[in-house]
Parts: C-alpha cells; sequence; structure tokens
C-alpha cells in the first residue's frame, strides 16, 4: 500500500467524514489548502499526524485522511510533543484555535516553542469562541462586543506573533483563510522547517465575529492593508499607483512613508533571521500600519527530539547496551546462602 | 587517633544478644540524619537482619536551625525475625541537639537508650526548642530511659582538627560520628561504610579522610570509653537464600516499569512534572536513558500526562507519574485515555491532602479520587502494591493490564512506600515473564474500535501503518464504525463496554490471600502500605488468643466481589484500617453490603501495630 504514495492528490486527503463546519466558515478554506498541499510535500500519508484540541477548528483531524487525534481543551500541544518524542520520524501538524491555544492552551504552546520540536502548529485565529457560541478571546479587541462582553471586552488582548516571538519561536509566520496560494506557500515553508513552525491564520467566523479581519480580505481594502513579507525584499505595501513603505523613525518607532516622496533605501528591509525585525514587525499596529504577512521570523535552533535522541545515544555508548540484571544489582548487594 | 577498626578487632566488651532493634535518629534537617539511617540500614542489612524503614523528613528544606519544624527524623527496625513495620517505639533514640529530643523522646520506649549530643544543648538551642531547663539533667527522664550525653560536636572537630579545615565543615561531620557510635553499639560490618564515604566525596579527598576519621572515631569512642558497657547483637534473619539489595518503593516503581516495558518490546515515555514524593520516580528514570526511556520534564502535570498519552498513541508505553494535586490537573485527560483506549499508566504516590496538605507525609486518601475523579462514567484499572518491594511486581503487572485491555491503570503508592526500603531478593530478569502486545492483523473492514472478543480491547494501530489511517479523539464514538456519535442507546454501549473491560481484568488476577486465621473472629481488610502494620497486628492479635484473618488487597478495581463475599462470610466482623477517613471500607459496604468498620488515622504517619491492635479490639469488644 506504500507505493500509491507517488499518485496521490488532494482526494487522497479527504476522509470519509461530512465536513459540519457553518457555510461560509473560513475553516473550509484552510483545509481546502491544507489537502491540496499535502500531496505535493512527498510524505507519505500513513506518516501524517494532525492532533487538535478542542474548538470548531478542533475538528479538523476527523476530516484528513491521515492519522489523527481530537483531544482535549488547549492540550493538542503537549499531546503532540510526546507523540513526535516517541516517534520523530512522524508528520506531526497541530491545529488550534485563538481559545484552545492562546488560553486554555497558551503554557503548553510556549513551551512547545521554545524547546522548538519539528511540529507544525496551526492556530485559526478568529478572535471569537466559536464553538461555545460566541464569547470573546484572549485576541478579541478592546471593546468588542460579545456574549460574554455585552460593554465590550476590557481585556488587552494577545498578539500572537508577537507572543510566539516571545516565545523564542523559531518560525513564525502569518497569513489569512482567504489567501489561497499565500496559505499554500506558508504550509510548504513551515513543512520545510527544521523544528517547530508557527503559523497564525486569520479565520473569518461568520456567525458569531463575521468580518473581523476585512480589513487584509475585502476585495476593496487588501490591497491597502496587507504588508507581505519576502526576505531581503523592502516592506512595501498598498497597490502599485500609491506604494506605501514602512520605515524606522528617527526615534526608532515604525512609520509609513509615501513611495512617491521616498527613496527606496529609506524603506527597511525584511530578513527572517533578524529577531529585532521580527518584533518591530508584530508590534504594528492596525489601522494606522498595514497587517504583515508571510514569513516573521525563521531561525536555526537546536531541535528538542533530536537532542533528546543524541543523549540517548550518548548514554548508550557511556552506559552500554542496556542489562537489566546489572541495573538490579546497581546498589549494595549481599548475599544469603 | 584510635585503632582503626576491622572484622578482627577484638571486641573487649561483652555482646549482648537481642532479636529486634527499633532505632531512630533524629537532628536538625542540615545534620544528615537521612544519610545517616540510609546507611544503618545498608549496614543492618548487609549484616542479614529482615528491615523497614520510616524517614520523617520536614517539607521545608532547611527551616530555621535548631527549631521544632526543622527536625527531621530516620527510623529503622532491624530483626532476626520477619520485621513487618519500622516499629512503633524506638528502643534507641539518637538526637542530635535539643529540638530533636523535645519532638522524638515521647516516642522512646521505658527503659530505652537516648544517645545526645551534649554539645548542641546550649541555652539558646534549648530555649529555641521550647524547654527551660536541661533535659538531659532532667530526673524524671533520667528515671525513665538510659541517657548518654555525648560530647559529639567536640569529639568530632578534635578528632580531625589536625587538617584544617574549616570549623562548619568539620561539625558537619558530626551525623559520621554518631553512625561510627551506633555501628559498633550494635555490631554493624563497616567495611562497606567506609567504601561508600570513599565514593560518596570521591570529589573531595578531605572530605573522605574527614568523614573517614570521624566515623572511625565514633566507633572507637564506643570501644573505649567508660560510658558503654556493653554492645549488642542482632543475629541475622532466616531468610529466603538468595542475592538481596535494599530496595524503595520509588526505585522499584521505576525499575518495574522498564523492566515491563522491556518485556513487551516497547519504548517507555516517561512524561512527568517534579512533586514530592514522586519525583524520585523521574530521576531514576532519566539516569537509565540507554534502556529505552525518554524522560520529559514536561510544563506542568497536565502537560506530562498528554504527553504520555501522545507517546501511547504513537505506540510507546506512556507513563506518568505524580502525587495528589497532579493527579487533580491530570483527571480531564486520563478521562481522554478512558474513552480513546489507549494505554497509560499513571502513578500516584500519594501524601498528605488536601491541597497541598502534608507534603511529605503519608497518607491513603486519594483512593476515591482515584476511582472517582473524573468527569464521567470514567473507570480506570487500580493497583496498590502493599510493600517497596511490592511496587516493582505491581508495576509490572500494570503494565500487562494497560497493553492487554488498551485501558488506562493508576498504581496507588504513598509517601510511605515511596521512601521506605526493604531488603529486595533481585529477581533474574531473564525468568520475567513476557508481556505480549496484541496487533492488528485484519484487513478489511478495519476501524479503531474493532473489539476483540476476550478483552473488549480496540486495536492498537499506530501511525506509520499504511492503509489503516484513522482518528480517534474524546468524542463519543460509534460501536459498530468508530466514528462520532451522538446516540443515546451506542453512549450507554459504549460506556458499558468501557466498564467491562476493567471487569475482565479480574480474569487476569491472582486468588485472594487470607494470612492469619482462615476464619473466625476477626478479618482486618486493607490496601497498600499499611500491610506491615496489619501483618504485625495479626500475628500478635493470633498470639493473643484472638482469630484474625487479615486480606490485604492489590487490585482496588476491579474488585472480585463474589470472592470477597466468600472470604467476609468466614468471619464475625470485618475491620477496614485505612490512613484515611474510611475510603475502601465505603466501597466494600457498597459493593458488598457488609457491615465493614472503619478504623482511620489521618495523621501523616503510618498506623501503630499496638495502637490499631488496641482499636481493633475494642471493635472486636463492641461486637460481641
Ligand atoms: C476544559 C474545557 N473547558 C471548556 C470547554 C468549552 N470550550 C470548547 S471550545 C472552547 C473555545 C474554542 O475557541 P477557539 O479555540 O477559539 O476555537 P473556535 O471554536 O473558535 O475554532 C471552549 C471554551 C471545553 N471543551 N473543555
Ligand atoms: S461558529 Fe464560526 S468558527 Fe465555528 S464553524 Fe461556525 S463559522 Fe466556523
Amino acid at each position: 500500500m506504500s507505493g500509491e504514495q507517488a499518485k496521490l492528490n488532494r482526494k487522497d486527503f479527504v476522509s470519509d467524514q461530512d465536513v459540519r463546519w457553518c457555510p461560509g466558515c473560513g475553516d473550509y478554506a484552510i483545509l481546502a489548502q491544507v489537502q491540496r498541499v499535502m500531496p505535493e510535500l512527498n510524505i507519505p500519508r500513513e506518516n501524517i499526524v494532525f492532533v487538535s484540541g478542542i474548538g470548531c477548528s478542533s475538528r479538523f483531524p476527523y476530516y484528513m485522511n491521515t492519522y489523527g487525534f481530537h483531544s482535549i481543551h488547549g492540550r493538542a500541544t503537549a499531546i503532540a510533543s510526546g507523540l513526535k518524542l516517541a516517534r520523530p520520524e512522524l508528520s506531526v501538524w497541530v491545529v488550534t484555535g485563538d481559545g484552545d491555544g492562546l488560553s486554555i492552551g497558551g503554557n503548553h504552546l510556549i513551551h512547545l516553542l521554545r524547546r522548538n520540536l519539528d511540529i507544525n502548529v496551526l492556530l485559526f485565529n478568529n478572535e471569537i469562541y466559536g464553538l461555545t457560541k460566541g464569547q470573546y478571546s484572549p485576541t478579541s479587541r478592546m471593546g468588542q462586543i460579545t456574549k460574554s462582553s455585552p460593554l465590550g471586552v476590557a481585556d488587552h488582548p494577545f498578539d500572537t506573533v508577537s507572543l510566539a516571538l516571545g516565545a523564542d519561536a523559531t518560525f513564525v509566520a502569518r497569513t489569512v483563510d482567504t489567501e489561497t496560494q499565500h496559505l499554500q506557500s506558508m504550509l510548504t515553508r513551515a513543512v520545510e522547517h527544521k523544528g517547530t513552525s508557527f503559523i497564525e491564520i486569520l479565520q473569518n467566523c461568520p456567525i458569531f465575529n463575521d468580518g473581523a479581519f476585512e480589513e487584509v480580505s475585502g476585495k476593496g481594502s487588501r490591497i491597502q492593508n496587507q504588508l507581505v513579507l519576502e526576505h531581503g525584499q523592502p516592506l512595501l505595501f498598498g497597490p502599485e499607483d500609491a506604494r506605501m513603505g514602512v520605515a524606522l523613525g528617527k526615534d526608532m518607532s515604525p512609520q509609513v512613508v509615501n513611495m512617491e516622496s521616498t527613496p527606496e533605501e529609506q524603506v527597511l528591509l525584511h530578513d527572517e533571521t533578524n529577531e529585532a525585525l521580527g518584533f518591530f514587525l508584530s508590534r504594528l499596529e492596525r489601522p494606522e500600519f498595514p497587517v504583515p504577512l508571510g514569513v516573521i521570523r525563521a531561525m536555526d535552533r537546536p531541535i528538542y527530539e533530536k537532542e533528546v535522541a543524541a543523549q540517548a545515544k550518548r548514554a548508550l555508548s557511556e552506559m552500554g547496551q542496556p542489562d537489566f540484571n546489572k541495573l538490579f544489582c546497581g546498589g549494595d548487594t549481599w548475599t544469603v546462602e | 587517633m584510635a585503632e582503626v577498626p576491622s572484622e578482627t578487632t577484638v571486641r573487649e566488651k561483652p555482646v549482648e544478644q537481642v532479636d529486634t532493634v527499633v532505632i531512630r535518629f533524629a537532628g536538625d534537617s542540615g545534620d544528615g540524619m537521612q544519610l545517616t539511617g540510609t546507611q544503618f540500614t545498608n549496614e543492618s542489612a548487609i549484616a542479614g537482619n529482615d528491615i523497614a524503614t520510616l524517614p520523617d523528613y520536614p517539607a521545608e528544606i532547611r527551616a530555621p536551625a535548631g527549631t521544632l519544624a526543622g527536625v527531621s527524623g530516620f527510623q529503622v527496625n532491624f530483626s532476626e525475625g520477619r520485621v513487618f513495620t519500622p516499629g512503633d517505639r524506638p528502643d534507641v533514640l539518637v538526637v542530635m541537639n535539643p529540638a530533636a529530643l523535645s519532638v522524638n523522646i515521647a516516642d522512646l520506649r521505658d527503659g530505652g537508650i537516648l544517645v545526645a549530643d551534649s554539645d548542641a544543648f546550649t541555652l539558646s538551642n534549648i530555649r529555641k526548642a521550647g524547654m527551660d531547663g536541661d533535659p538531659l539533667a532532667d530526673a524524671s527522664l533520667n528515671k525513665r530511659v538510659r541517657v548518654f550525653a555525648v560530647p559529639l560536636t567536640r569529639m568530632t572537630t578534635d578528632s580531625i582538627a589536625d587538617m584544617g579545615l574549616p570549623k562548619k565543615t568539620m561539625v558537619r561531620c558530626k551525623n559520621f560520628f554518631a553512625l561510627g557510635l551506633c555501628s559498633w553499639m550494635f555490631n554493624r560490618p563497616i567495611e562497606q561504610t567506609l567504601a561508600w564515604i570513599g565514593i560518596k566525596f570521591a570529589k573531595s579527598p578531605a572530605l573522605v579522610e574527614a568523614n573517614t576519621r570521624v566515623f572511625k572515631a565514633g566507633w572507637n569512642f564506643g570501644e573505649t570509653t567508660e560510658v558503654f558497657v556493653h554492645t549488642y547483637e542482632v543475629k541475622p534473619a532466616k531468610i529466603e537464600p538468595g542475592t538481596y539489595t535494599n530496595m524503595t518503593g520509588n526505585r522499584a516503581l521505576a525499575l518495574g516499569l522498564m523492566a515491563a516495558a522491556s518485556k513487551a518490546g516497547k519504548s517507555m515515555f516517561f512524561g512527568s512534572y517534579p512533586i514530592t514524593p514522586a519525583s524520585d520516580i523521574l530521576h531514576e528514570l532519566a539516569a537509565h536513558k540507554n534502556f529505552d526511556v525518554t524522560t520529559f520534564q514536561a510544563e506542568d502535570e497536565i502537560a506530562a500526562v498528554c504527553s504520555a498519552i501522545g507517546a501511547s498513541f504513537g505506540g510507546a508505553l506512556g507513563v506518568t507519574a505524580s502525587s495528589g494535586p497532579g493527579i487533580a490537573l491530570k483527571g480531564e485527560a486520563m478521562g481522554l485515555a478512558v474513552i480513546t483506549e489507549l494505554p497509560l499508566v499513571i502513578v500516584n504516590v500519594q501524601r498528605g491532602g488536601p491541597s497541598t496538605g502534608l507534603p511529605t507525609k503519608t497518607e491513603q486518601a486519594d483512593l476515591m479520587q482515584a476511582l472517582y475523579g473524573r468527569n464521567g462514567e470514567s473507570p480506570l484499572a487500580i493497583v496498590a502494591p502493599a510493600t517497596p518491594v511490592e511496587c516493582f511486581n505491581m508495576a509490572f503487572e500494570a503494565v500487562h493490564v494497560a497493553l492487554k485491555y488498551m485501558v488506562p491503570v493508576m498504581i496507588l503508592s504513598d509517601g510511605y512506600l515511596a521512601n521506605g526500603a526493604q531488603p529486595w531478593k533481585i529477581p533474574d530478569y531473564d525468568e520475567l515473564p513476557d508481556i505480549s502486545v496484541r496487533y492488528w492483523k485484519g484487513d478489511l473492514g478495519f476501524h479503531p474500535y474493532l473489539r476483540n472478543e476476550d478483552t473488549l480491547s480496540r486495536p492498537w494501530v499506530i501511525p506509520g501503518t499504511p492503509g489503516f489511517e484513522h482518528r480517534i479523539g474524546g468524542l463519543e464514538k460509534d460501536y459498530n464504525s468508530g466514528d462520532i456519535s451522538y446516540d443515546p442507546a451506542n453512549h450507554e454501549r459504549m460506556t458499558r463496554v468501557r466498564a467491562e473491560k476493567i471487569e475482565r481484568v479480574n480474569e487476569d488476577l491472582n486468588p485472594l490471600c487470607v494470612e492469619g486465621s482462615e476464619l473466625g473472629e476477626l478479618l482486618m481488610v486493607g490496601w497498600g502500605s499499611t500491610y506491615g502494620a496489619l501483618a504485625q497486628a495479626t500475628e500478635e492479635l493470633n498470639a493473643e488468643g484472638l482469630a484474625t484473618g487479615h486480606l490485604h488487597l492489590r487490585w482496588l478495581n476491579p474488585l472480585p466481589v463474589e470472592e470477597l463475599k466468600r472470604i467476609f462470610a468466614r468471619y464475625k466482623t470485618i475491620v477496614v484500617p485505612e490512613l484515611n477517613m474510611g475510603q475502601l471500607v465505603r466501597i466494600l459496604r457498597e459493593r458488598l453490603l457488609v457491615d465493614a468498620i472503619p478504623v482511620s488515622r489521618v495523621q501523616g504517619q503510618p498506623f501503630k501495630v499496638g495502637e490499631l491492635k488496641a482499636r481493633v479490639k475494642a471493635i472486636v469488644e463492641e461486637g460481641r
């Protein structure tokens, strides 16, 4: 059966389960792109595992014809960590939501990122709790009216990307559910990256938070507001006839400059390996600034499961092949005749 | 310097034969009493005695020196007969300061020996211990016990004064003086101790020399001083032939889990978050990475159990260990293992609760938590080792059951088993049974909840197996297809199947074994670490003419209800002693409809045999 790998196509990754998201949910688009990219990755289907927590987004594994584990709220990252440590050869994917990954599961997420296991994390951010029908989440904006915040959200939200960078993630990217090509290229980059790849996917929940990302996904506004990052390229955005750039002001604060009157050298160049620039980008606040999309950080750091495997190897060479009888007699012993 | 003692040293003082001795070392947390006690225990084991130990240390790593809160103790019972418990009351009490005396003196039996470091009985130390006058001079104490006031600190520093060590370092050696003195007093073999000092302080040759000299000074002091008139000897116990080592419950658990995983041909994954008194299991396993063991120190207990579940999903043997508070955090994830029907071993080394409770003290109050501490109908298999050594076998059985039935199994240990030591007859690994793991061999019609007819377990098809890609999860699944199902009748069916799997574990268990009288007046039913106290009490009660049986349950879920009913029917009174407010007793009353009577103790300490007997006898009297 493993011979089939070579000719896999999108359909091979579609499971026999009916997809049950609400009509128009951004999750459909993400699922479609993931299923489209999978055959291109040349990973045997049986070696792919999707692990999720709880939430609308976390239903994802049931729809993928791969191995899958729909677990408990917030803990997918921890389950995936154990799985990857036990089976480093598997391609492990975590699907989580802004509530699942940043609220109840925030602790596990930051620890996964700092350890840097070679796992791909897709965080569907719809700035709302979908499955529990519309309460605010840790990414909901201040003042947002939701079922549990009739007078507006009083909590300051997390910026997902800043949080991931702060947890020392080695790969952080952002994309949008409706940007099919961009989403696919981010998935491919995530797979190529060795270490934890974290992708925030801005996802529309038409039922409880419709249009939350209108500025980056709306037909009329997306060009205005998407700062599409390319390694080594200047930070430019806006329509061809009204290009804008992001520059560093004298006080080190970000500034939007008009390219008609600004020489291109003054605009910052994107560098995925520059940690300070990554933070700088993650702090660009809408609506004053555009929303950075693309790979914000990509850098190398030792991979946890490889370090663990290296230790096991070292233990074998230093302490020898396992010998239980020797182990049992490890302490002081005495013999009764 | 006095003579070097050796095997050939002629003992000049008369030797008195005794059959059993209970000795307790007590001092400040910084005085090294755990070390002293442990090494004295090793000497006694090597001397061929049967032994049981009770380390008793405070939760604070270093409470203010000299205070009552900072007192740390270590008790060992060694005998030429069988030893069941560390002993109710010490025959010998060694105290390093007034606080240690104050905390422990009431336990010393009348006529017992008190050895005290008289140098530590300064006015300020005596005040810190909340006493007025010098207790060593107290007439009534001197009448009740034999007091040996030994200038232990001064003799320690004198014996190494020429080494040029800082004063503080010299004073810290004084526990070796105490160890040397007691080794002399009880004719302990000391070669191993001398060798051990060499290894323990290998990094500092000066400390090796200092501690060796102090140890010998203690020994020689006993031999030469007028203070002690004779030494004691406890003959070797009649112990089954074999090679032995001292084993604590935590170490036995770690070794048992490793051996079982290996016998099942499985990698072992251990996810854990440090907590007293379970951390030593993590330490032990982390030291054996060459045995195909991965240890993962997770960010919290939830991540610890979840990582173990992830590893089991991947085909490894997932194991996690904690104590009560951590087990509380693992609750939801244990339910996930129940509904996804994955093998998982959860160790709970119980301690005094609720909340942080008594972190370093023992208790058996998590049985209800183990049985019911999850949402929904969520049964686990539960096993409770009775002795430190049994932790090895029970770990082995737990792994077997987890893999055979695809269920989570909880091992209920406790602080007393975890740290208590006992001679372990070292098994031959090659003679331990293999644990077979069943793999899915079929082809067509696969779904992840197909069941084995005998065990009802579902197939463990692991990621990487081509053609059997499937999804599992915490939502209820359809019995016939494995798809998500909210069907009411299906939910009941699946709930019953999960319960029935645990019931079928009964078929793998050994028949129950009653010790003491086969029938009669009284049956004591216990579980876990109270075994020793109950066994001792049973022996004594029978000797006193009260026909007493002792049934110690190893598996608490499932319970062999019919077998229990038959056994219970042979006795007039059923008593259930537990270190809690009465948990097993409630289960037995409910499941068997018997009027079993609780005997509770929740003081963070094991049962004392004398007290237990008195309470049990009162119950029998009342029933007459
Ligand atoms: C322990 C626990 N607490 C609460 C819940 C209820 N719950 C389920 S999903 C969810 C929030 C989901 O929000 P998010 O992660 O943003 O996912 P979405 O549904 O929006 O995709 C909550 C609170 C639960 N299932 N388990
Ligand atoms: S509630 Fe929102 S997030 Fe959930 S399925 Fe519906 S549209 Fe999608």
